[in-house]
């Protein structure tokens, strides 16, 4: 499987992510983001960082970078993409999913080991992942998801909330959301499923000796469903 | 404007130091002359007063590539793998801009590594504010942490490690001292000197402003009432551009096009091209017209004195100035050929078209004053007689309550969840730890390191107190199965000028010396801050120990987490009970006075190489070395760290079980093993000669002492983790 990772300046885990790709099997290609064409490409991959420094609205110019239309073109024709962390707030950027990330609710940043509850496994991402709590990590200062009541009712209708911070035995309440998100909201796909965009860093839980595994599973089962 | 004695003052300049300036040049010095030499000949960039003393560090050793003099210190760890570091600090403009002083403080020194051509893999750092109780101190801290990891982490470095202390003597001055760690290959390294005549010199990276001028003279200075009025002197961070900055220096490394590099810190241009020059015994003409400005009407004297950040001057080889503008025009940063190598051996600057300053840079390094400032040795205090009834009134489970809530003890989880502490994808220990840990990307190695201090100890007697941060840099290292091979110090104190405080200087560096000679664990780099003071009141004299080794093979990492229930705990090393200067007698009987704890060279090293050995041959579950607050303190941070409890079997010998369990004599660890394996440690301890005290069993969840259970691991882990939380809520 061939898989891209786009560079913003300021992108700071593609090189994790290109690691992590690599470990399980995909072919991975890194594309700078002042190209136009994407090479051919199985699943693109927005890794976390800070996007031309998040200056501005958190991967706002990203969000209007040149490489982007190829995404967004990638995507509508049913590609799969996915965003990770500053990847996510350049989707929600882009409008290609719905929402915003906003400031943590308690104003700092946070790097932790987090729980998250797999919501839907009927899509590429999640099909046949054999854990639903998965252990993950997060590390950022804008992580806290909103969107509107209509919008939320919509996510909900068509059952595009991917994942949920929740406690280690899978419980969604307050105490187990690290940073306000509405509804606990870790992760969400768009209406056809084949964009998922999420806060926790799978890259970062990919081996033993790191703060743990369960980024592994996520990447296995990636691969295996795209077989 | 006509310069004058009293210009020269206000530049921070003593009188006699102008009139050298004068006689040396056989003329008055322009103003944009004189900025330069103030710059130059200031504490923070001549390292005037302490010189002298810093010359008789150890710094050599079979592993050392680059000793002291560079950006940075550069060790050997095999497989023609390198590694980078150093420690700054950035004390006087974090008190007076906390976000801003912190944040450029982890920039400049991150520039420091890459300049290298090491990629930084590892950020720490080592930070001391007043008092709890004093007004600015919740503020400070927040504005420091935040500036910390609002610069690390957006630049995408894990911080792994750190330390902070709150200590009333830093009430008017806090310190904040940053550490990098960067890999480069051995054959790969870049250093500063110029060589070659008409050599293309470059400046790249962000714009030149008004901000930081003078910035170097300002950290040379003591504070007085009015340093509100010195915010504009402390520099604005723009860790983005410091990310284009790094990709494009390391990219441009990549090939032989770099004679020279050299990034603009203190004193900015001024420093770093004099730098350059000096080194390589050449001159250098610069036309600051060509300096990339971002404000109008910038005069010579603002571009050669701007601290502005995130700019690097490189020299070029010729010809390859187009391949090199199109690495930084990719990376979207400034890029102008600004001058050239010479061979008058004088810095000689042009303004549109007309020279403004002309000095033998000989004048401006090796002329630079260095002063034998008389200093005053300080007596051994008396040992202090605790008597029983010192401790008649105290309850244990009250004693246990306050001391691992006290703040110096405390866990610090508040502080190192908002630094990015897992970025790279490589950190195996991250803070919380003895010292963190990441890997060698990509190989089966693993760098280890840790911040230390103990200010309070080199109060009491500077000599002890800098063989035990030495020392306690080694313990933090070997608990983590590294082997340690270098150092790195940040020496923050008061006043030079003062024999009290410079006295206090010259003893902790004979004590760091004593202890790096005989551990072989020689200084690399360091930086020294003075003026350290406020109104009068100084620093504890605080020397920071940065320490670096290395695991092998990185699954052999030996963390402090109690492994599992019914498992011995061992004490390695001697206890002999000594309470004074220990955190339990300052905060629980109030009793400041004392020695510091001894030191025995030979006890730490042969501890230290047998603790390494029984890791090596597996022998150990767990490994803590002993620090503040004694065994008590030790062994509950295990527990807390492997949610397990501990049952402590009878102390024998000692008459006072506080003394046993809180005294911090030096070179001890704590350690776990299995029942079955007890023989074959005790055969490698007895066979090292190393004394032990079997300490107790762990226990699923209870602590519990005198055949008393007394808390829970879970109560004990919310005294330890709260308090901070609550602190700063």
């Amino acid at each position: 499987m061939n898989s891209s990772v786009i560079i913003f300046p300021g992108s700071n885990c593609d090189r994790d992510m290109d690691v992590a790709l690599k470990k399980f099997g995909f072919k991975n290609k890194m594309v700078w983001h002042d190209d136009d064409k994407l090479p051919q490409s199985d699943l693109i991959v927005l890794p976390g960082g800070f996007s031309y420094g998040d200056y501005l609205r958190c991967g706002s110019i990203a969000g209007k970078s040149k490489i982007i239309q190829s995404v967004i073109d990638f995507a509508n024709s049913g590609g799969l993409v996915l965003g990770i962390c500053n990847g996510f707030q350049i989707l929600t950027e882009t409008g290609l999913l719905k929402g915003v990330l906003q400031q943590n609710k308690n104003i700092e940043f946070i790097c932790k080991n987090i729980f998250v509850k797999v919501n839907n496994s009927e899509n590429k991402f999640f099909e046949n992942i054999d854990k639903d709590v998965l252990e993950l990590h997060i590390a950022h200062n804008e992580g806290n998801y909103f969107c509107t009541e209509d919008e939320l009712k919509s996510l909900e209708d068509n059952n595009q909330i991917a994942a949920l911070y929740c406690s280690s035995d899978g419980k969604v309440d307050d105490k187990s959301n690290p940073n306000g998100a509405i509804k606990n909201i870790a992760g969400i796909f768009n209406e056809k499923k084949n964009i998922l965009g999420m806060m926790p860093h799978p890259e970062r839980m990919i081996d033993q000796s790191l703060s743990g595994e369960d980024g592994s599973i996520f990447f296995e089962n990636l691969l295996k469903n795209l077989k | 404007m006509e310069v004058n004695e009293q210009i020269a003052v206000d530049h921070g300049l003593k009188p006699d130091e102008y009139k050298k300036i004068c006689d040396l040049l056989k003329r008055v010095p322009n103003l944009t002359e004189l900025g330069i030499f103030s710059a130059m000949w200031n504490e923070h960039c001549s390292y005037k007063s302490s010189r002298l003393h810093l010359k008789k560090l150890n710094t050599k050793g079979k592993k050392v590539i680059q000793g002291p003099g560079e950006n940075a210190g550069v060790i050997d760890i095999g497989d023609d793998d390198a590694i980078v570091f150093k420690i700054e600090s950035h004390n006087h403009p974090s008190f007076i801009e906390p976000y801003q002083g912190a944040a450029t403080g982890v920039g400049g020194i991150m520039r420091d590594v890459f300049t290298m051509g090491a990629r930084p893999i590892a950020n720490l750092n080592s930070i001391h504010f007043g008092s709890t109780q004093h007004k600015k101190t919740k503020n400070l801290l927040r504005g420091v942490v935040k500036g910390i990891g609002g610069y690390g982490n957006c630049i995408g470095v894990p911080t792994i490690a750190g330390q902070t202390c709150f200590d009333q003597s830093y009430n008017g001055n806090i310190l904040v001292n940053a550490m990098t760690l960067g890999l480069v290959n051995k054959n790969k390294i870049f250093y500063s000197k110029a060589t070659g005549i008409n050599k293309p010199v470059i400046y790249v990276g962000s714009k030149t402003g008004r901000d930081g001028i003078h910035g170097a003279s300002m950290a040379s200075a003591i504070f007085d009432d009015k340093i509100e009025e010195k915010k504009p002197t402390v520099q604005v961070g723009d860790p983005f551009t410091e990310k284009l900055l790094l990709e494009a220096c390391l990219e441009l490394m990549s090939d032989k096009s770099i004679i020279a590099i050299q990034d603009m810190g203190a004193a900015g241009l001024t420093s770093s091209s004099i730098e350059m020059a000096s080194k390589g015994n050449l001159g250098i003409e610069l036309h600051l017209d060509k300096v990339p400005c971002r404000e109008e009407k910038m005069t010579p004297y603002e571009i050669m004195l701007s601290e502005s950040q995130e700019r690097m001057l490189i020299v070029l080889e010729n010809g390859k100035e187009d391949s090199a503008k199109k690495i930084f025009d990719k990376w979207n940063l400034d890029f102008a050929v600004i001058g050239k190598t010479t061979n008058t051996k004088n810095i000689e600057l042009y303004f549109e078209r007309e020279k403004v300053a002309n000095v033998p840079i000989k004048f401006l390094a090796n002329e630079a004053p260095m002063y034998d400032r008389p200093w005053k040795k300080t007596k051994l205090p008396q040992k202090i007689k605790f008597s029983n009834n010192d401790f008649k009134k105290l309850k244990f489970n009250d004693v246990i309550k306050k001391m691992i809530s006290h703040p110096n003890i405390c866990s610090k989880q508040w502080i190192w969840e908002q630094y990015d502490h897992t970025v790279m994808g490589d950190t195996i220990q991250k803070p919380g730890g003895d010292a963190g840990v990441v890997r060698v990307h990509g190989t089966k190695k693993a760098v280890a390191s840790s911040v230390d201090s103990s200010a309070s100890y080199c109060h009491a007697h500077p000599f002890t107190g800098g063989k035990q941060v030495v020392c306690e840099a080694w313990r933090n290292l070997v608990s983590v199965g590294a082997e340690p091979i270098a150092i790195t110090n940040c020496l923050n104190f008061g006043n030079p000028e003062k024999k009290e405080n410079m006295g206090e200087f010259v003893e902790c560096i004979d004590g760091i010396n004593e202890a790096s000679k005989y551990l072989n664990f020689p200084v690399v780099s360091g930086n020294v801050s003075f003026y350290n003071e406020t109104k009068d009141k100084g620093i504890k004299p605080t020397p920071t120990i940065g320490g670096v080794g290395l695991i092998k093979d990185y699954k052999n990492l030996m963390t402090m987490k109690f492994k599992s229930k019914e498992n011995l705990v061992l004490v390695i090393g001697k206890t002999e009970g000594n309470l004074d200067q220990s955190i339990f007698a300052n905060v629980i009987l109030d009793e400041k006075k004392g020695p510091p704890p001894e030191i025995n060279l030979f006890n730490e090293k042969n501890n230290g190489e047998t603790i390494l050995k029984i890791i090596k041959e597996k022998l150990a579950l767990s490994v803590h070395d002993v620090s503040l607050g004694g065994i008590m303190i030790g062994a509950l941070k295990m527990c807390i760290a492997g949610s397990k409890g501990i049952k402590f079997y009878k102390f024998k010998n000692l008459t006072n079980i506080y003394q046993y369990f809180f005294s911090e004599d030096q070179g001890r660890y704590i350690i776990e093993v299995e029942k079955n394996n007890l023989k074959k440690v005790e055969s490698i301890l007895k066979k090292n000669s190393v004394h032990f005290d079997l300490l107790g069993e762990t226990t699923d969840k209870e602590i519990i002492i005198n055949d008393e259970p007394t808390f829970t691991v879970d109560k004990v882990t919310e005294f330890y983790k709260g308090w901070l939380y609550k602190y700063m809520s």
